[in-house]
């Protein structure tokens, strides 16, 4: 039996509304589409949702310290043509490519974390400025064709398959497992927590808010920079336009799995169930033959109820009072 | 015991400027070990600047500071922390959604191992420890695991001060700890600071409570338009007296 104790902990996780929305919303679709709940569609979901569910748990970790990012979808096109560049006009072996596509998201990453912290612009107005420039720098340095992806090029191990999944649905869980154990378990994760509820109280009780921030920022630009390569990879082609809208999803995911635009609030779980119930709304309207046009109602909707639902469950929670004895 | 020495930090012709603004000009203070000063002025006065300079959240412009007969440059909290100066802001300084365990050591939490900026906490330390500072300064809370916004205002300030406590402080800086307390609370918050002095430990109490000021400090210090106005004993004034100085 759960006690009151464990009711309120559980209404008091940022990722509970999403979790039931999901939980709902799979039992209505497994009703509505026979060919909802069956593994094989569950394999074609998984494998595009490594993808934007990287970018979703950049974005959350960065809105935990209290700052938001725009250019994701830019850099998500930047890193892989960066990468591409490296392994076809130069000949450079894929891993350092690919290390060196990293870099550059790094490098925009830390860029946007010091025209937000120390010019002190709010990052939604630094990172819209970041994302124009760095997909406009994606189309220069590849002069609008970048190179393919070669044939040989081992891809394997980021995206070829293990049975039915995808290797990178394994990259992406792990990475999620060390980010929740960084949040939750480390002095770091009580810092980014701590910035993002109350930036000038941290910084007064000694906490490195610049360090923690920047961290975050790079991160959140690494992850999407990843993500990006992941999806050329699968893809097998890198297009200028990668990316292009993903910067709204990934917000929209952080968002659904209960990461609060003021900060402070959020999880690693909460951001791969948002992004899974996207992709299972993605999913089922493809299913169902229906006008795609209603995937952006659908999410716009599912915005506003999942932070109804977030708000009231909160409430719900800071009402139980506990006895001494629970 | 008469040879210890009882300066615990002296302020030497301490000055600040906000753009055009003289906010602080030439001002000495010296506080020994044990001692309760009272500091009091109205809005604007400089009290908050020179406290604030004291604890490391704003820089010194010109001036030197002492701390226990060394020369010391406070120039971030962490440095002030690491000496042994202590503060209860007069905002607050609660996370109200972290647990009160993890608000007691923000910023210092112990550690089982890792590295100095990426270590894994020892939770077992935290909550154990948490709950002993938080009894020694009288509060009685059932668990280390509550969000700080489940508390009272007093609860917090009594979090807030417990954190100061368990960090062995040697100063203490309270800016307005009484305020939006209720009676009770508030009469908790004075006992304590009276009994910082048992303890060795130098305090500062900020407040526009004169009667409150009067009742607890050893020393009463006024500041007025930047300047160290008054430094006198307690029994050498009255509360109307003050009044009337900083009114």
């Amino acid at each position: 039996m759960l006690n009151k104790n464990k009711i309120k902990a559980l209404l008091s996780r940022p990722e509970f509304s999403a979790l039931a929305i999901f939980i709902f919303l799979l039992v209505i679709f497994t009703f509505v589409n026979d060919h909802f709940l069956n593994s094989r569609n569950f394999m074609v979901i998984l494998s595009t949702y490594p993808e934007l569910a990287l970018v979703a748990l950049g974005i959350t970790i960065l809105m935990i310290a209290g700052e938001f990012d725009l250019s994701v979808g830019s850099v998500f096109a930047v890193s892989p043509i960066v990468t591409m560049i490296l392994i076809a006009d130069y000949e450079l072996h894929y891993i350092v490519s690919i290390l060196l596509g990293l870099t550059a998201a790094a490098f925009i990453g830390f860029i946007n974390a010091i025209v937000t912290i120390k010019f002190k612009i709010p990052s939604f107005i630094a990172t819209l400025g970041m994302l124009f420039m760095a997909r406009s720098i994606a189309v220069v340095i590849s002069g609008g064709f970048p190179p393919s992806v070669p044939k040989d090029l081992p891809t394997d191990w980021l995206v070829g398959r293990v049975d039915m999944l995808r290797v990178s649905i394994f990259w992406l869980i792990g990475i999620a497992l060390v980010c929740n154990y960084i949040l939750k378990k480390t002095n770091f994760g009580n810092w980014i927590y701590a910035t993002g509820e109350n930036q000038n109280a941290a910084k007064d009780l000694g906490i490195n808010t610049f360090k923690v921030k920047t961290t975050c920022f790079i991160l959140c630009s690494v992850f999407a920079g990843f993500a990006g390569i992941i999806q050329s990879f699968r893809i097998r082609t890198v297009i200028t336009s990668l990316g292009s809208g993903l910067e709204l999803q990934a917000i929209a995911s952080a968002v659904v799995g209960g990461a609060s635009l003021m900060g402070g609030i959020g999880s690693a779980f909460g951001a791969l169930i948002g992004t899974l119930l996207l992709s299972i709304i993605d999913n089922i309207l493809i299913l169902s033959r229906i006008d795609g046009n209603w995937f952006k109602f659908a999410v716009g909707a599912l915005i506003v109820i999942a932070v109804i639902l977030n708000t009231l469950t909160k409430n719900t929670a800071d009402k139980i009072r506990l006895k001494d004895d629970e | 015991m008469n040879n210890i020495p009882r300066d615990l930090i002296t302020c030497n012709q301490l000055n600040k400027w906000y753009g055009n603004l003289h906010a602080l000009k030439n001002v000495n203070l010296k506080i020994n070990k044990g001692e309760v000063i009272g500091l009091i002025g109205d809005n604007g006065a400089g009290k908050s600047t020179l406290i604030k300079i004291m604890c490391g959240v704003h820089s010194l412009d010109k001036g030197e500071i002492y701390f226990e007969g060394k020369k010391v440059n406070i120039k971030n909290p962490k440095i002030a922390m690491d000496l042994g100066i202590e503060t209860i802001h007069q905002y607050n300084t609660m996370f109200q959604e972290m647990s009160i365990a993890r608000n007691v050591f923000i910023g210092r939490e112990p550690k089982k191992f890792g590295f100095k900026s990426l270590a894994l906490l020892d939770e077992e330390k935290m909550n154990k420890e948490s709950m002993k500072a938080i009894n020694e300064v009288g509060l009685d809370l059932r668990s280390p695991h509550i969000p700080v916004k489940e508390l009272s205002g007093g609860e917090k300030q009594g979090v807030s001060i417990a954190r100061s406590m368990y960090f062995k402080s040697k100063m203490l800086i309270l800016d307005e700890p009484t305020n939006h307390l209720s009676v009770k609370e508030t009469l908790k918050v004075l006992e304590y600071v009276k009994s910082l002095s048992s303890m060795g430990i130098g305090s500062i109490f900020i407040s526009h409570n004169l009667y409150h000021v009067h009742e607890i400090a050893d020393r009463i210090v006024g500041m007025a338009r930047g300047e160290k106005v008054c430094d006198m004993s307690k029994e050498d004034t009255t509360v109307n007296e003050l009044i009337k100085l900083i009114g």
